[in-house]
């Protein structure tokens, strides 16, 4: 069956959609909106690589949805860069969303987890596929209401309190995000983003690099970069494992995203204050901030969460180098870290489950009972550290290239520095967690409970570290997409003649 | 609380009014001021009169269905009314808007447009509905 491009590259969107309306009429059937979950996961997986073919074969595509002319319409576009998005997305909505048959409590579902999850999950499809600004403050808005709920359902103390802290700062974000968007609008008289391109140019430069500041100070909270981060450390380590882990695989990256995008389609006009000044200095400091406050923490899903930051730094780095195999480079790195964040944090649920802790000092000698989770755990490990040959070392490798190649002596000492120390945090988890032995009185659970519980939860984990293999094995392969993409993102003519149909 | 017999007697009559007045707000939407969503809040405004009369489980009761479930219906005409265009006519983009010839009553030619936001209606009815019957029913 092929499906017509227009309806394509809008299926993610709408099969979230669909499934979570599916899911609000079944509010109280558990058994069928685990089904709805299971199949719109597994359709969008295949979508979404359908996507990435078309676009790959046959370059970006776009369609106006109600059908006016861009740039009146509502344009959904899908460049290289954003049909990998949606591939990564599709395929953490599938495992993570395998991962929760297990994990999420039958309360947590009668609160309505499987229609939040979907509408997250449409949330950020629409912001990989939008082209428009203000559209994509619709499905951030779309994102972050759904996450909102997400983190606080259930209601443990611990939640509540992390998820204070996530709404106020993202409010914020999004108040700073619609302000910059309105004037914009007011400066250019246009939100459509392959217009916006050639109307910004018309504006006197100074104005342009503001605009691009308010937004690289809304993005960038969204993101987690230095010196915004602070409520990205307090939040994610409080929900159940299956919600983090969707949260630090996706949500900053959709800031990250939306970062790549704007400095790349828009905010050119001063590329020496901005991105080599303001971008790389952020990048630098977000780098070694983050893997400081890793080292020092003692809680497994904090270490995991100092670390999103620390790797958004080298993302932000690969932007901020600003050349074409930086730019690849940037775009493998979330490729590698999505897969592998997202899968850590899998990891330190079936720890938690196993042993009913995070917390390091009270976990110990899962290596003798699990050999097994000691591996899958060490495979996304050694990757984040980036050993090769594993998906991480190639990803830096990159990075650490392009920025010799540029003469940014500073930053390649700054990642490679920070390497080392994520590799000491990778290693202290894995001595306390699985190496030495455990504690007095701590109690192996989570054998007698259903052999069912134990392959949701490993399934999920092997996918993913099977994953990281393969993008090491094949980094050509991937590079060699990732430079296409940013190819692409660097020359956007074809991206702007598919919008506005020149 | 007691009930007030003023209140009672009045919401007999303002609660058909308050109904058909949402029903006009809402088919003038579409070159006028008015639509789903203020149509919707008024027709959440009359259920939330009739609960302070008579209590929110009435108001419940007279609603037949569950806030939630209408907010499902609201989301399901809304997608459905974007699908028809590409299914039904072929190569046209989603959410692209279809247009009946015969003129009805009171509402004017039949289109997605109007199905688009009897959904929003539907939606902003349940939404309202339901955050006014958990406060009402918590205070």
């Amino acid at each position: 069956m092929t499906i017509p491009t227009k309806m394509l590259i809008l299926l993610p969107i709408l099969l979230s959609f669909l499934a979570a309306i599916i899911n609000i009429l079944a509010w109280n059937h558990r058994r069928w909106q685990r089904i709805v979950t299971l199949v719109a996961t597994t359709l969008n997986l295949l979508v979404a690589l359908r996507i990435f073919m078309v676009v790959y074969g046959q370059g970006p595509q776009a369609v106006q949805a109600s059908n006016w002319p861009a740039p009146f319409g509502i344009t959904i576009v899908a460049d290289l860069f954003s049909a990998i998005m949606v591939v990564i997305t599709a395929l953490m909505g599938l495992t993570v969303a395998i991962y929760a048959l297990a994990d999420i409590t039958p309360q947590r579902e009668a609160l309505g987890y499987h229609p939040l999850y979907h509408t997250l999950l449409m949330g950020i499809y629409g912001s990989f596929l939008t082209g428009d600004i203000f559209n994509l403050y619709v499905w951030f808005e779309v994102m972050l209401i759904s996450s909102f709920v997400l983190i606080g359902l259930g209601g443990d103390r611990g939640q509540l309190e992390g998820s204070f802290k996530y709404v106020t700062i993202n409010l914020i974000s999004s108040a700073i995000f619609l302000a910059a968007a309105g004037l914009t609008y007011g400066v250019t008289g246009t939100l459509n983003m392959a217009d916006l391109r050639g109307a910004l140019a018309q504006v006197p430069g100074g104005f342009a690099t503001t605009l691009g500041m308010m937004f690289l100070l809304a993005f960038g909270i969204k993101a987690g970069l230095f010196p915004l981060y602070g409520w990205l450390p307090a939040a994610y380590h409080t929900p159940p494992a299956a919600i983090s882990a969707i949260f630090a695989g996706m949500l900053t990256k959709v800031g990250v995203y939306a970062l790549i995008r704007v400095f790349t389609l828009l905010f050119v006009q001063e590329v020496a204050y901005t991105h080599s000044l303001i971008l790389m200095a952020a990048a630098g400091l977000t780098m070694v901030i983050g893997v400081f406050g890793a080292a020092t923490r003692s809680e497994f899903r904090r270490i995991l969460s100092f670390h999103i930051i620390s790797q958004i730094g080298y993302m932000i780095m690969g932007l901020a180098i600003f050349s074409p195999l930086a730019l690849a480079g940037a775009i493998f790195y979330i490729i590698h870290h999505i897969i592998v964040k997202t899968n850590l944090f899998l990891v330190s649920g079936v720890v938690n489950w196993m042993q009913g802790s995070y917390d390091l000092k009270k976990l110990g000698g899962l290596y003798k009972t699990n050999p097994g989770l000691g591996v899958l755990f060490l495979i996304p490990a050694l990757s984040l550290a980036g050993i090769p040959p594993l998906s991480g070392f190639w990803a830096k490798f990159v990075l650490v290239r392009a920025g010799l190649e540029a003469g940014d002596y500073a930053i390649v000492a700054a990642a490679l520095f920070v390497s080392v120390l994520t590799l000491y945090s990778m290693m202290k988890i894995w001595q306390f967690v699985f190496w030495q032995k455990a504690p007095e009185g701590v109690v192996e659970r989570g054998h007698g409970e259903g052999e069912n519980g134990r392959f949701f939860r490993l399934l999920p984990i092997i996918i993913l570290a099977t994953c990281t293999i393969i993008i090491g094995l094949y980094a050509g392969f991937f590079f060699d997409v990732a430079q296409q993409a940013a190819n692409q993102l660097l020359d956007p003519t074809q991206y702007l003649n598919v919008v506005l149909q020149r | 609380m007691a009930r007030s017999t003023i209140l009672v007697t009045a919401t007999r009559i303002l609660l058909p009014l308050m109904l058909l007045f949402a029903f006009y707000i809402f088919v003038r939407g579409h070159n006028d001021p008015g639509g789903g969503f203020i149509g919707g809040l008024i027709v959440a405004t009359a259920f939330s009169l009739y609960g302070i009369a008579h209590g929110m489980g009435a108001a419940r009761k007279l609603l037949r269905l569950h806030s939630r479930t209408l907010i499902g219906i609201g989301l399901l005409c809304v997608i459905t009314s974007g699908f028809l265009a590409p299914l039904v006519v072929g190569d046209l983009p989603f959410l692209t808007a279809l247009w009946g010839t015969a003129v009805w009553p009171a509402i004017g030619k039949l289109s997605t447009p109007l199905l688009f936001d009897t959904g929003v209606f539907l939606g902003v009815v349940g939404v309202t509905s339901m955050i006014i019957f958990t406060l009402a029913e918590e205070g």
